[in-house]
């Protein structure tokens, strides 16, 4: 029984071995893939500043990014309060991050109606462009946003309400759920801002 | 009796720069007295401001049923909006889902349905022009078998969550027009 008991061993060791390498090789991927990733993606669109907005425009500061459409009258201006009042808390050290609303609804949310909706929040940067290049862009950011049809031709959008943070290296730092609470939501801030 | 107090007192500190546009509205109303239509008592209502150019905006009151029978809200509308329509909001996980309530909203006997942000609403379409932080509009609720009324609605912060309450700390709004829209001086740049 003894070699049957070596057997069993080494089997357990070739096991183990397997299974340490299977986490060191495939974990550190699991963990780093999502936020990696996320938010990249060839999507062409332009802010209401007038400059382009595509992937790059996430790196060299921290960012928050936000899928919201003007004809929306209860998420997107409560969000936007929310961050009017993150900004008040964070006072000079919150001035680094830029904040992105990009519209779910580029049929009828221009450029122009983008810029007066946001412009309630200072340093708040309305994004916009064509159907095709928004479409890419929300599958990108991995958010859902879907047209509801109403009456009379009028339309609804349901849309995911997550206020996503990037690092200055353009990284999903860590989404701010919708209703997370003030509290909550300024200690990721401060931790994003450093 | 603490919620109406705390309506009451609330407008009154808001110094009531709107009661002049509040012309349908006795002004009792518009200090927060409940509006009885038959069984039905309505409380607490407000709006939020508009954000600039935004063309929909959201109302809200408290509808308590003191009857024994149920009503429903069927309608809604506002010289301000090219129509309204009553809605529900709410998060599917963290997707916002809003959907307008094709055959009203039930309010059961015996209950009180609240429409607040984050919830059922009657929603300003097609507005004709800015919702002001500060002032009043009127909106004319009509329901199933009590029929219509006009409440007037307390327009608060563009992310106002109670009739009076201002987060986001925005200023009461002035005359002009655009009280609503500006930026808090704490926050400009």
């Amino acid at each position: 029984m003894p070699r049957a008991l070596r057997l069993a061993l080494v089997g357990l060791s070739l096991l183990l071995v397997i299974l340490v390498g299977a986490r060191l090789l495939l974990f550190p991927a699991l963990n780093t893939s999502i936020a990696d990733t996320f938010g990249q993606g060839d999507y062409r669109l332009e802010t209401t500043d007038g400059k382009p907005f595509t992937f790059d425009s996430l790196k060299g500061a921290p960012s928050a990014v936000y899928f919201g459409y003007t004809h929306c009258p209860d998420v997107c201006p409560t969000t936007l309060g929310d961050i009017l009042t993150w900004q008040e808390a964070l006072g000079e050290n919150g001035k680094q991050l830029r904040v992105f609303f990009i519209t779910v609804d580029p049929e009828r949310d221009s450029l122009a109606m983008l810029k007066s909706y946001v412009s309630w929040v200072p340093g708040v940067v309305g994004v916009s462009g064509s159907s095709e290049e928004i479409a890419k862009a929300i599958r990108a950011f991995r958010v859902y946003a879907q047209k509801v049809p109403g009456t009379g031709g009028d339309y609804g959008m349901d849309h995911t309400a997550t206020l996503f943070l990037f690092d200055a290296q353009g990284r999903l730092f860590e989404p701010i759920g919708y209703g997370e609470g003030d509290t909550r939501a300024l200690a990721k801030l401060k931790r994003l801002l450093g | 009796m603490k919620f109406f107090h705390a309506v009451a007192v609330s407008l009154a500190l808001a110094g009531l720069p709107a009661l002049a546009t509040a012309q349908d509205a006795p002004a009792e109303m518009a200090q927060g007295a409940p509006i009885t239509l038959g069984p039905l008592v309505l409380t607490g209502g407000f709006a939020r401001a508009t954000l600039p150019g935004a063309p929909v905006a959201g109302g809200f009151v408290t509808i308590q049923n003191t009857g024994t029978e149920d009503d429903t809200l069927i309608g809604a509308a506002s010289d301000l909006a090219g129509h309204m329509e009553v809605h529900e909001m709410k998060m599917d996980g963290q997707v916002m889902k809003m959907r307008q309530l094709e055959g009203g909203l039930p309010i059961p006997a015996g209950q009180t349905v609240v429409l607040k942000p984050g919830g059922f609403h009657v929603m300003f379409m097609d507005l004709k022009g800015p919702l002001v932080e500060g002032q009043m509009v009127d909106v004319t609720l009509t329901f199933a078998k009590a029929g219509s009324v006009v409440v007037p609605l307390m327009i608060g912060a563009p992310n106002a969550t109670a009739p009076g309450a201002m987060p986001g700390m925005q200023g009461m709004g002035t005359m002009d027009g655009n009280a609503g829209m500006a930026a808090p001086a704490s926050s400009a740049n």
